[in-house]
């Protein structure tokens, strides 16, 4: 449909004894496979199922705040829920998602046939999963000797002394450990293998100053998951030590400290954020210039706002911990950093409006999510904004206008964005395109669902409601408005369910999408959908940021203006 | 479009994926240096914090020898690269083979000192504040030897079944900036536990 499919025809078509194969056979492919994008597909698809069971579990939780006064649930249950649903949501959903975008993409966009070590990749992805299955065993083992627990139910940032042997009695505590521990050494691993094939495998031309902005996203998320997961997993070994060999880090009566934990947690907890939306921001910045139909508006700016960003996130993280009581002096470093972070994120909103004005804007799905996610992006940044002054956090900090605002930030701009990666990047994934009329059902249901949870939830955090409560009395006016965050969540469930529907229905009925569905600029698209094994025939060289606009235009290529 | 009709300038060639393993392997460091940096935060601000159980001051001596073993064994491993640079295996095998007995007298250096802290004074990790730290941040340092160890192990396994050429120079180069981090994270560890908050 377009002339770009003019330019390279799919060069290979497995035989036919081949795609017969047992199943079986094609299982063990898939588990013993090191290649990229086997690996970024099961790492998203293993990240989407745990969004569900996450999904699912946070729907348990409205329904059981819904009304006053409600026992749908019983209390433990509560704080087992709302613990999994973090941990879940972080750890074994977002990330792997993050990382599996990362993983499928990175060697495509740069021109390299897979990550710089494959073996490690595999090892990597197969970490994160056992850590996964490694916590939501805790609902079977977690009973331990003593016949309480179930699961973990201390909290996502698991505050000491709730993780001592006396507060948390049986393993459900030690399966959230150990299962974070393990997905941790697995993040560390693909961490280090983002960097080494950014530096080191990019095809000839491909300068740092060429690659595309996912790709620099990715670079600045995998340098900040080396630097703020390690943390974590010293942490975790800490507490191991003190949970099964008696030691004291986080005992207060043998001098330790609790807020160490605090600050430990934090120092990791913080520049997560970022490791999260870093690439939601990278895939923004590869949507927003393909249907403005303009290449990104500043190029070198929003690099140096990505490092800044990375730089600035690693000296936030205390101001998670204002309401514990700092010195003043603390206080006002940690108020000033969080401020201070807002700006290089707004010169990434300035940059992303200005690649859209003046442009030919086509309001494709990936689009519409796209444009959701920076309006989000803003007001969540505001809301963040106001948080990050101290007297105003002291007020409300543990309340529901916290809890409102990043989700703002994780669903409203981090899933957002996915959605939008998924609608722009499965043509090239499966060959086929996803249902436009399906897609927009899904943006708008999701859209309606999400600003009626997240706006409305601001309001009770701001009339006192305090997070982690599991029911509340009548006539605190906070009734109504836990029913209209509850209702949204139906929508936004609904949405969920008709992508489920349009992902499995387009895998077999889609359109057929060709190498270039969209008219876009970046080297993956130039390859076969979906790509073969060895991704390009033969090395591309390329001489500007965007070399697929060189090929369809020899007349007026970027390069000349470099 | 053939892409051989593009020519591109020396300038903009990317980095050669030979140097990957050099890359993973700083990436690696970076990581390890952010769990110790946190071992050593703790150890620092625990530092006196301990309520009961002896002191540092009262228990711990300088462990002069074996740090200047562990030390020397970053030389050794210089040695053994130039030589396997060089293609000379048998030299390569025997500084390889020094290194691991530095690196082995150092393991029973600390294991020594441990058996005295245990069985003279009592210290354990579960003994006090300052048993925990120490044996943490101590111990962390130790595991990162042994693993050393046991990785130029199976390397001197290899050199003498004559498995080990110049060609693997490089990755040799790579396990050898392993043990040069583990090295001079004991520059750190022994800064912080026998001199700064003793």
């Amino acid at each position: 449909m377009l002339d770009a499919d003019s330019l390279s025809k799919p060069m290979f078509e497995p035989p036919a004894e081949v795609q017969a194969r047992p199943w079986l056979d094609r299982v063990h492919e898939w588990i013993v496979t090191v290649d990229h994008k086997k690996l970024g597909l099961m790492y998203v698809c293993y990240g989407l199922l745990f969004l569900v069971v996450g999904g699912v579990e946070a729907t348990a939780m409205r329904i059981q705040l819904a009304l006053p006064n409600n026992h749908f649930v019983s209390p433990q249950t509560f704080n087992q829920l709302f613990t999994m649903h973090g941990t879940t949501m972080i750890f074994f959903s977002a990330m792997p998602i993050v990382f599996g975008i990362a993983v499928y993409l990175i060697p495509l966009m740069i021109g390299a046939r897979d990550m710089a070590f494959p073996r490690l990749n595999a090892w990597g992805f197969w970490m994160s999963a056992l850590g996964g299955i490694i916590l939501y065993f805790s609902w079977i083992g977690g009973n331990g000797l003593y016949g309480a627990g179930g699961a973990p139910d201390v909290g996502w940032f698991a505050y000491a002394p709730l993780t001592s042997p006396a507060f948390s009695v049986g393993h459900a505590t030690d399966y959230w450990i150990i299962g974070i521990f393990v997905s941790g050494f697995g993040s560390i691993a693909t961490a280090i293998n983002i960097i080494t094939t950014i530096l080191c495998l990019r095809c000839p031309g491909m300068t740092l100053r060429r690659i595309p902005m996912l790709a620099w996203l990715n670079l600045v998320m995998a340098v900040q998951v080396i630097l703020a997961v390690s943390p974590l997993t010293a942490a975790q070994i800490m507490l191991l030590i003190d949970r099964y060999l008696g030691g004291h880090f986080f005992d207060t009566q043998a001098g330790g400290s609790a807020v160490l934990w605090m600050h430990f947690f934090w120092i990791f907890g913080h520049p997560e954020v970022y490791v999260l939306v870093l690439p939601a921001f990278g895939i923004l910045s590869e949507v927003i210039p393909v249907f403005s139909r303009k290449p990104i508006f500043g190029y070198s700016i929003m690099v140096a706002a990505t490092l800044a960003i990375g730089f600035i996130s690693m000296s936030v993280w205390a101001h998670h911990m204002f309401t514990v009581g700092m010195t003043s002096y603390a206080n006002a470093f940690f108020v000033a950093s969080t401020a201070a972070i807002a700006v290089p994120t707004g010169i990434k909103i300035f940059n992303w409006l200005g690649t859209m004005w003046g442009g030919k804007l086509i309001f494709k799905v990936p689009m519409l999510f796209s444009v959701g996610a920076v309006c989000q992006m803003l007001i969540a940044g505001l809301t963040g904004i106001m948080l990050s002054a101290a007297p105003f956090d002291w007020q409300l900090g543990n309340s529901y206008f916290v809890v409102a605002h990043f989700h703002y930030v994780i669903l409203g701009v981090i899933v957002f964005a996915v959605f939008a990666a998924i609608y722009y990047w499965y043509p090239k994934v499966t060959g086929r395109m996803l249902s436009e009329t399906l897609g927009r059902w899904h943006f708008w249901l999701f859209l309606i669902g999400f600003h009626f949870t997240f706006d409305f939830m601001h309001i009770p955090g701001l009339l006192g409601m305090p997070r982690r409560i599991y029911t509340y009395d009548t006539g605190r006016g906070w009734d109504i408005w836990n029913f209209i965050v509850t209702v949204g969540v139906l929508f936004q469930a609904l949405a969920i369910l008709v992508w489920v529907v349009n992902v499995f229905r387009s895998y077999f009925k889609g359109e057929v999408a060709g190498n270039d569905p969209w008219n876009a600029w970046t080297l993956e698209w130039s390859t076969t959908s979906p790509p073969p094994d060895y991704n390009f025939a033969t090395i591309p060289v390329v001489r500007s940021a965007r070399p697929l606009w060189d090929r369809k235009h020899p007349e007026d290529p970027d390069w000349k203006y470099e | 479009m053939a892409a051989s009709t593009l020519t591109v300038p020396q300038a903009e060639m990317p980095m050669s994926p030979h140097l990957r393993g050099r890359v993973g392997m700083w990436c690696m460091i970076a990581a390890e240096s952010a769990i110790f940096t946190i071992f050593v935060v703790a150890y620092l601000y625990y530092a006196g914090k301990s309520i009961s159980g002896p002191t540092p001051r009262e228990v711990l001596e300088v462990p002069i020898f074996i740090s200047i073993c562990l030390f020397s064994s970053s030389f050794t491993i210089v040695m053994g690269e130039r030589a396997i640079d060089r293609g000379n295996t048998k030299l390569f095998a025997m500084w390889l083979f020094g290194t691991i007995f530095l690196g082995a007298i150092f393991v029973a250096g600390s294991l020594r000192e441990w058996h005295r802290l245990i069985y003279e004074h009592g210290v354990t990790i579960s003994s006090s504040l300052f048993g925990t730290t120490f044996y943490s941040l101590v111990g962390l340092h130790l595991s990162h030897v042994i693993v050393g160890l046991t990785m130029l192990s199976i390397v001197l396994i290899f050199a003498l079944l004559g498995k080990v050429k110049q060609e693997h120079a490089e990755r040799l180069g790579v396990l050898a900036l392993y043990w040069h981090f583990v090295d001079t994270v004991w520059v750190v560890v022994l800064s912080v536990v026998y001199f700064i908050a003793r």
